[in-house]
């Protein structure tokens, strides 16, 4: 089974990354584009029957630093 | 003292925080990662700078859950000593040792150069060979070292007067032009620029070198 961590700097955290990429996006002509914010994605292999709650304990605990993160869990 | 500097996969400021630390008369022990224990009686742990774990996931992440970072958190939990520089900071905040995160730059660019220091607060074992105000001129080597905090925990940390450093001309983004904090029992300090590479008359300035004798002084009256 699969499961996929979504990880993006919290609300209200400056991403320098995502206005660098906002600049970008500007400066090729695509206008319109009010805001980017960049994250990322982490895809784990599972053993079956691996709960959503262990994989939350894994977010808490590592793949996401709770101070600036936030993290959505989506299984299967 | 005796200071042990832990030494991970990616680090390259070991050999020079335990430098610093013997320069000023401390006995120094280097550990390795996977070690589970730190050698007996140690006062004091030097996390040093680099790039551990190759910044993987986020900077200090995996460092910060290695096993010798769990003893690194018992000694701190005791009340030991410990000092994080540069990616040992990002370390010491992932571990929750120190609050906040170290986010990216502001101007996303890596930055490599000598900056002015205030001391915010001299009443710290590693601040205390210098005096509130003064302006000191240390290295900064880092991509991520734009320090975030909560206003509420800002606050806090002004309350408890654990701002030990701030930038006179913030590089980096951080808030409130910090550079440095420390723990709520002033044991732990986390720094963004590298006091050890600004301690020896071959480097670019000596001010780094007060720290390392105050806390050596701080051991020999204890």
């Amino acid at each position: 089974m699969k499961a996929r961590v979504y990880v993006m700097l919290k609300n209200g955290v400056l991403d320098p990354q995502g206005e660098a990429v906002r600049h970008a996006l500007g400066s090729l002509g695509f206008d319109g584009v009010e805001g980017v914010r960049q994250g990322k994605v982490i895809e784990l292999d599972l053993a079956e029957g691996t709960t959503e709650a262990t994989v939350t304990e894994m977010c808490e605990k590592l793949l996401a630093n709770t101070v600036i993160e936030s993290y959505r869990v989506e299984m299967g | 003292m005796k200071a042990a500097v832990i030494v991970f996969p990616g680090s390259n400021c070991d050999r020079d925080l335990a430098v610093a630390f013997e320069q000023a008369g401390a006995d120094v022990t280097m550990v390795w990662h996977k070690d589970t224990a730190l050698p007996e009686s140690i006062d004091m742990v030097g996390v040093p700078g680099g790039f551990s774990f190759g910044d993987y996931l986020r900077c200090g992440a995996i460092a910060a859950n290695s096993p010798i970072c769990q003893s690194l958190i018992q000694h701190a939990e005791r009340g030991g000593y410990a000092l994080g520089v540069c990616n040992g900071f990002q370390i010491l905040t992932e571990t929750g040792l120190l609050p906040g995160a170290l986010r990216r730059n502001a101007g996303l660019k890596y930055i490599c150069r000598t900056v002015g220091l205030e001391v915010a607060s001299a009443d710290t074992a590693f601040t205390s060979g210098y005096s509130q105000g003064d302006v000191v001129n240390v290295p900064i080597a880092h991509h991520d070292g734009n320090y975030f905090v909560t206003d509420e925990k800002l606050a806090q940390l002004r309350d408890e007067d654990r701002i030990a450093f701030t930038y006179t001309d913030n590089p980096n983004g951080s808030v409130a032009d910090i550079a440095g904090v420390v723990s709520k029992n002033r044991r732990v300090l986390g720094m963004m620029p590298h006091p050890e590479r600004a301690a020896d008359t071959g480097h670019n300035g000596t001010d780094g070198v007060a720290m390392f004798r105050a806390l050596m002084d701080q051991f020999a009256t204890a």
